[in-house]
């Protein structure tokens, strides 16, 4: 039996923990920058704000509903995770972090428990020890846990926040009422050809024949039909698809015109993105840089590029990154435009272990022992070492208009009592 | 030129007695070996001591003098545990209309008091009309002399 628990709204949730007037109250958290609405409380659902919205087009909306508006605050949504994940890892040691917000935990061996009430016991600790709710899907297999957690949150008043599939009419019943695309691992692309044919629910994706899938499709999306049927296909600790690439796209501040400065910011993405890259122990391949000018603004000229380079060779470097990743710029750079956002994405991911080495370049490990110190150096001091194209005075300072105090990791910005009553 | 063989004697090793040589494995250091060695013990952290469960624990400052008969002054830190169960007499950090404030829990048959613990400021009773969340119990005051 998989567990799939998620925390409820979990941002907005954060925040009220601390603020507990805005329980009930509308509330939005903006992108890194205050670019765009990446989390909603229920009651911000409701009023029709759209995820990944544009925060500017919304703000007549956001003072219309008094909605409250926050920066994201991650410090603070880490934290609480942190506390959340480690209440549930001790209810099994079976235990798949999964997201931020979200975890599996698998009960093997638990026949003399009543899995059930074990659930609204965690519902209930994590609640009260944490200020965070959260729901729970029970299922046979992870694919069906997901839907569980789903119907669990969905009707809430009717569930207590626990939901189990447990037999056939249940699981028939969910899959009929979880639209392709809300189904777990089928993206938009593979949505858009299930419903030219004629699959709108994962009932229907059952029902397709396993030779359609790997024909057009592939074995990953095969496994999750056997999921869905019921046979634990996908394991624990096992991603359904691979992070297949690690972007960072950002809009400025200000409005950029010049080469120089747009390299300047392509050369702090590129080496952000590096950095997460090692951190999960992969090389890429291939790069992609875009850059665009702001599409809101009607009376400029309105410009958008991007160009993709393959790499000679897989690497983890900044240092090679960041060549390619400028001359890529340099092939897209036109003059005369008022750049607003650019961003880079690496691609074609691979383990560092299984990386492949070439005849008559003996360079591709070089850099190696290097990175694991600039790591190492940048951990400790905080991005004191950046590479010469980067501006070592400039600060990633984002536009946070709407943040929170870091409560629970800054000393000056706990909660305040006021004792006056 | 005559080549005059070297004259080489050979020694034979005195194969007969045995001898016992220890082995004596690690390093040896020439200094006095530490008598505290044996002894070795965790330095004393206030943190464990103050924090029973990291995982419900949070912190507030405290602003006015309503509960300095409680050894709770104005700038004071306090350890909050939300995982301590609410009852009669405790400290709580409770949220009331829109506030925070720390008091003390005086649970009666059908109603609770937020006592203040200094003469100028007079209980709090919370009735149906009021919104109380009791956010936490406070388990330790940490205040600079």
């Amino acid at each position: 039996m998989f567990a799939l628990v998620d925390c409820n709204n979990f941002y907005a949730s954060c925040e009220r923990v601390f603020q507990p007037q805005l329980e009930k109250h509308p509330i939005v958290i903006l992108s890194n920058n205050d670019g765009c609405i990446i989390a909603r409380s229920n009651e911000a659902k409701r009023l029709g704000i759209p995820m990944g919205a544009p925060a500017f087009k919304y703000k007549r909306t956001f003072k219309k509903y008094n909605i409250k508006v926050f920066s994201s605050n991650y410090p603070l949504y880490g934290d609480m995770s942190n506390r959340v994940m480690k209440i549930l890892s001790t209810y099994s040691p079976n235990f798949e972090i999964y997201s931020i917000d979200e975890a599996f935990i698998k009960f093997n061996g638990f026949k003399y428990f009543n899995i059930r009430e074990e659930c609204l016991d965690m519902i209930k600790k994590i609640r009260k020890w944490t200020g965070i709710p959260v729901s729970i899907g029970l299922a046979p297999t992870k694919g069906l846990a997901k839907i569980a957690n789903k119907i669990a949150k969905k009707y809430s008043f009717q569930t207590n926040g626990v939901y189990s599939i447990d037999n056939e009419e249940k699981r028939i019943k969910a899959l009929k009422w979880t639209a392709i695309e809300n189904v777990w691992g089928i993206g938009r692309k593979y949505t858009e050809r299930l419903k030219k044919n004629g699959v709108f629910t994962a009932y229907d994706f059952i029902k397709v024949s396993d030779f359609w899938i790997k024909k057009n499709m592939s074995v990953v999306e095969l496994r999750l039909k056997k999921d869905l049927e019921g046979f634990s296909y996908i394991k624990l600790n096992e991603a359904i698809t691979s992070k297949k690439y690690i972007t960072t796209t950002r809009s400025f501040k200000k409005i950029i015109f010049s080469l120089n400065d747009l390299e300047e910011r392509v050369s702090s993405y590129t080496s952000h993105c590096a950095e997460k890259l090692r951190e999960q122990k992969s090389c890429c391949s291939s790069l992609l840089v875009f850059i665009s000018s702001d599409p809101h603004k009607e009376k400029r000229i309105y410009y958008r590029n991007s160009f993709v380079i393959t790499l000679p060779y897989a690497t983890d470097s900044n240092i090679i990154l960041n060549k390619f990743a400028l001359k890529a710029l340099n092939g897209i750079y036109r003059k005369n435009i008022c750049y607003k956002k650019a961003g880079i994405t690496l691609m074609d991911l691979r383990a560092s272990k299984e990386r492949q080495l070439t005849l008559f370049n003996n360079d591709i490990t070089r850099h190696d022992n290097l990175m694991i110190v600039i790591d190492k150096i940048n951990m400790r001091f905080g991005n004191a070492i950046k590479l010469a194209t980067q501006d070592p005075n400039r600060l990633w300072k984002m536009r946070q208009e709407n943040l929170s105090k870091r409560y629970t990791t800054e000393l000056n910005e706990i909660i305040t009592i006021r004792n006056k009553t | 030129m005559k080549i005059s063989a070297p004259r080489l004697s050979f020694f034979k090793p005195n194969i007969e007695k045995k001898r016992k040589i220890k082995l004596v494995l690690g390093d040896v250091s020439a200094g006095f070996p530490s008598p505290a060695n044996d002894f070795k013990e965790q330095r004393i952290s206030i943190d464990k001591e103050v924090v029973k469960n990291k995982e419900a624990t949070f912190y507030a400052r405290v602003e006015g003098q309503s509960m300095e008969g409680a050894g709770i002054d104005n700038g004071d830190l306090l350890v909050i545990d939300r995982s301590v169960s609410p009852e009669d007499k405790k400290i709580a950090v409770c949220f009331i209309d829109g506030e925070f404030t720390v008091k003390r829990l005086k649970v009666e048959k059908d109603c609770i008091y937020l006592v203040a613990e200094n003469p100028k400021y007079k209980p709090i009773k919370v009735t149906s009309d009021n919104q109380l969340i009791i956010w936490g119990i406070v388990t330790y005051v940490v205040k600079k002399i």
